[in-house]
């Protein structure tokens, strides 16, 4: 009724005014210009919900049911780049996310990779639902560059292989697998880690715990320390290794080191899963970075491991990786690979057709696969140059003695220097050097014209900040 | 031997309900085999379509050097974002304009629609969504796979092959208040039975008096009606009333972008600082799920939303998709009259979208694919987007020996 719905012709707003209010008749009214005030009115929420000439009796609901919502903190990783966008100062230098880029600071798209699309457009492909488990092909790949397609495993068919959402989502599925099936088993995982490792295995309810990895006084490996959390986690744990170029530490185990952590995970009947972000990439060799996954799979161990494309392809945005579980025989294989399919389904049931595509054309042209490989060469070649400048310039500029050789024996993308919260702030807030507050560089976005610069910036963090 | 596997007591799951169709249609050697399982657009001649739009920003995309691979941020690509959220609220949506709408950029409508629901089973205070009887497959394992607790109202009415008005009221009067509610914006799958506009608005009044969420699931925006706000006239009056809701969108039909998983979920706030803090904690669901979403689909979109003609070329092909359809029903109907097939097809012509609920039973579903070589899901319905003018009488033949026959 038109007459019940009167707000007022003066200037309180009618939003304020109840139901209630208006139906005992607080408005006051106009005389016969009940028309011209209803649509004069915007607050009321009665008078905007326009149907058919009658106005809704709804509830008006002022609050928000998200008013208790707390704003999250930002990423720490990827909150470093918006902090680095949002300074101005000329000097600043990016080594937060690991992104690979040029001598000249530039993001860097492989020419196999264009290639790749040029010849996907050219073959004008559809864009159809890809199987659950992703593209065939870029599967049977993937499998094949991690074990070598000669290897037992591929042969006997007891890999499952299914494509995920670059390593995130690989880890992520895995993770969900795990809640799903080894109910109560926990995860180790390094100490320190990559930041988002814990943050997969709690929304996947996963409980995990960490083994002494990284030891401040060599700024190297703590390997006894490793070895013992290893012996002491309860039986069947899942075990998460770097399979090359640890992030954020860049301090792998030596060969000799991966025997002996094999060792101690098959007394303890602990799970292996490996986290293979960098294959390729740490030394420039597929096959050499690949030789921890495949020395846990020669002992005929299952295992788990996430792959990423990401930087071995430049293919970041992309998301492409896999999740491959090596099993006991192909018929377990077969069989976890269902599972895995039924716990993608209600994720994102399918995974992204473009990355997949790209990975599969590059691999399976022998003339862009061995370009692929000179450009992997030339990129991994290039972090190598950068961390000799880098050591360099710390050597010569530093006259405290200090041992800077860690740069040296690190291997891959990022370098754990040492320092400390404040002194990386101090790198951020004096030098305008940003990166993630555990003191992790990324060589990847350092060029050799800047090494002199940085290395100014490390010392005097180090040693007039504490 | 398996008695060393850790998986030995991993059974083999069963194939996904609808992609198992298609497996098993590509397994059947006939030269008759229909597949009217999944719902993926096939033109006349029964092949899958990449739209000319779509592949001329392709090319653009690949013809630009200056483009590079680097992550998106976590919540996408921020043009797509705004463009998608135009695209459903309307340009001059005032919910826009204040600021009050966070969109996410996701894995299509089912990324979209698992990161909502995460949020909502950690944010929200009452965790129990109601969906209609029936509903996609998935949207079950979705919900319930993110924490929140599902129930269903009735929606389909098997006696007229349209919708339980009064049963849809009931349930969701009865709903305890603050309860989520899944609402298909248009095209409801699997039936193809929409409510009209009239009965639109009653839900929308009752939900509102109820304190009832809604979250829209709109998969086939512009390809139910053939045109694009037609299609979001259900989401853009609730939108209206100024209260809250979430909105999950896929691009997989309308633009043909099934594989590339392009989606975005929105978020509509009482307040431009609710939706910024809502968008915070969309973050938090998003990066252990998978960090930051695919590119190249994102940016397909981008291109043809934000230019003029690649988007008017586009409602142009977008309605000679849904016209075919619209077709195709028109001629099953008119076939199945002729053949004098008994019963009344007429929800045929009266179901709107990719898909017909035919109202055949399992039996006879089972029936036509052993005898016909027909293949659908086996709750009878059908996807028009997979007939053509040359299958229909096939199909017809099916149907009425289905009938008459079996079940």
């Amino acid at each position: 009724m038109a007459s019940t719905m009167l707000s007022l012709a003066s200037t309180t707003p009618s939003a304020s005014l109840s139901t209630q209010e208006i139906l005992k008749g607080k408005a006051r009214l106009g005389s016969g210009r009940v028309g011209t005030l209803l649509n004069k009115e915007k607050g009321n929420p009665f008078i905007k919900a326009k149907s058919f000439g009658r106005i809704s009796m709804t509830a008006a609901v002022n609050v928000s049911r998200f008013e208790g919502v707390a704003m999250a903190p930002p990423d720490p990783i990827l909150g470093v780049s918006e902090a680095f966008r949002a300074d101005t100062d000329v000097k600043k230098l990016n080594l937060g996310v690991g992104a690979y880029r040029t001598e000249e600071l530039q993001p860097y798209v492989l020419d196999v990779v264009k290639k790749a699309e040029n010849l996907m457009l050219e073959r004008g492909e559809n864009k159809e639902y890809l199987a659950i488990e992703g593209l065939a092909a870029f599967n049977k790949a993937t499998a094949e560059l991690l074990f070598g397609a000669d290897n037992p495993v591929i042969k006997q068919q007891r890999v499952a292989t299914v494509q995920g959402l670059s390593g995130t989502g690989s880890l992520r599925l895995a993770a969900a697998f795990i809640e799903r099936y080894f109910p109560g088993a926990q995860v180790l995982i390094s100490s320190p880690t990559w930041g988002n490792h814990k943050n997969i295995f709690n929304d996947a309810r996963v409980p995990w715990s960490e083994y002494r990895y990284y030891d401040p006084k060599t700024v190297g490996l703590d390997f006894e320390g490793m070895i013992s959390d290893i012996k002491a986690a309860p039986d069947g744990s899942f075990v998460l290794l770097h399979g090359c170029a640890h992030n954020p530490t860049g301090i792998d185990p030596t060969p000799e080191q991966w025997e002996k952590i094999c060792d101690v995970i098959q007394e303890k009947n602990h799970i292996p899963f490996f986290d293979v972000a960098y294959q390729g990439f740490a030394s420039g060799s597929l096959d050499a970075d690949a030789s921890s996954v495949r020395l846990f799979a020669a002992r005929g161990m299952e295992l788990f491991i996430a792959q990423s494309y990401s930087k071995n392809l430049g293919l970041y945005a992309e998301r492409i990786g896999a999740i491959n579980v090596v099993c006991s025989s192909a018929d377990a294989a077969a069989r976890v690979k269902s599972q895995l399919k039924r716990i993608a389904r209600p994720m994102y049931s399918n995974p992204p057709v473009h990355g997949a595509r790209i990975v599969a054309n590059v691999v399976g042209d022998p003339a862009l696969f061995n370009e692929w490989k000179a450009e992997m060469e030339m990129m991994a070649g290039r972090i190598k140059n950068v961390r000799q400048k880098l050591f360099d310039s710390l050597s010569a500029k530093d006259k405290s003695g200090k041992d800077w050789s860690f740069i040296l024996k690190q291997i891959g993308m990022f370098s754990f220097t040492g320092l400390n919260k404040t002194q990386s702030e101090n790198m951020t807030n004096k030098w305008h050097v940003y990166l993630t507050k555990d003191g992790r560089i990324s060589l990847a976005g350092l060029s050799l014209a800047k090494c002199e610069y940085l290395a100014d910036a490390i010392i005097d963090s180090y040693h007039n900040v504490s | 031997m398996d008695s060393s596997s850790v998986f030995a007591n991993i059974v083999r799951a069963p194939e996904d309900a609808i992609l198992g169709v298609t497996v098993a249609y590509n397994k059947d050697s006939s030269p008759d085999k229909l597949n009217l399982g999944v719902g993926a657009y096939r033109t006349e001649e029964g092949k899958p379509l990449v739209l000319k739009v779509v592949r001329r920003a392709e090319q653009m995309l690949v013809n630009d050097n200056s483009r590079v691979k680097e992550y998106l941020p976590i919540v996408g690509l921020a043009d797509f974002n705004k463009l998608s959220a135009k695209l459903i609220f309307g340009a001059d949506s005032p919910a826009i304009q204040e600021n009050r709408v966070t969109t996410v950029q996701c894995l299509s409508g089912t990324g979209s629609l698992r990161v909502g629901a995460e949020f909502l089973a950690r944010h929200y205070h009452q965790l129990t969504i109601y969906i209609p009887n029936p509903t996609w497959g998935n949207h079950t394992k979705i919900f319930g796979l993110a924490g929140l607790s599902v129930k269903a109202y009735r929606y389909y009415d098997p006696a007229t092959r349209g919708l339980d008005f009064q049963g849809l009221l009931e349930d969701l009067g009865a709903a305890p208040s603050g309860s989520i509610v899944l609402l298909h914006a248009c095209a409801h799958n699997p039936t193809g039975v929409d409510p009209t506009i009239e009965q639109w608005e009653q839900i929308r009044q009752l939900m509102r008096s109820k304190g009832l969420l809604p979250f829209f699931d709109s998969a086939y925006q512009g390809f139910a009606s053939g045109n694009l706000d037609a299609d979001a006239g259900s989401v853009r009056m609730f939108v209206a009333d100024g209260g809250e809701c979430l909105a999950a969108q896929s691009y997989a039909k309308n633009m043909g972008l099934y594989g590339e998983r392009v989606g975005a979920l929105s978020i509509v706030c009482k307040t431009a600082d609710v939706a910024s803090r809502v968008e915070s904690q969309l973050k938090l669901v998003i990066r252990p799920m998978y960090s930051n979403p695919p590119i190249h689909g994102a940016s397909i979109v981008a291109t043809i939303l934000k230019d003029r003609d690649m988007y008017n070329e586009w409602t142009v092909e977008l309605k000679a998709m849904a016209d075919r359809i619209i077709s195709m029903r028109q001629q099953l109907f008119d076939s199945l009259s002729a053949r004098g097939t008994p019963g009344d097809w007429s929800h045929i012509i009266k179901q709107i979208g990719m898909f017909t609920f035919t109202g055949l039973n399992t039996k006879q579903v089972a029936f036509m694919t052993k005898e016909y070589h027909i293949y659908m899901t086996s709750d009878g319905r059908i996807s028009m987007a997979g007939l053509s003018s040359r299958t229909v009488p096939h199909l017809t033949e099916a149907i009425h020996a289905a009938v008459t026959r079996a079940g």
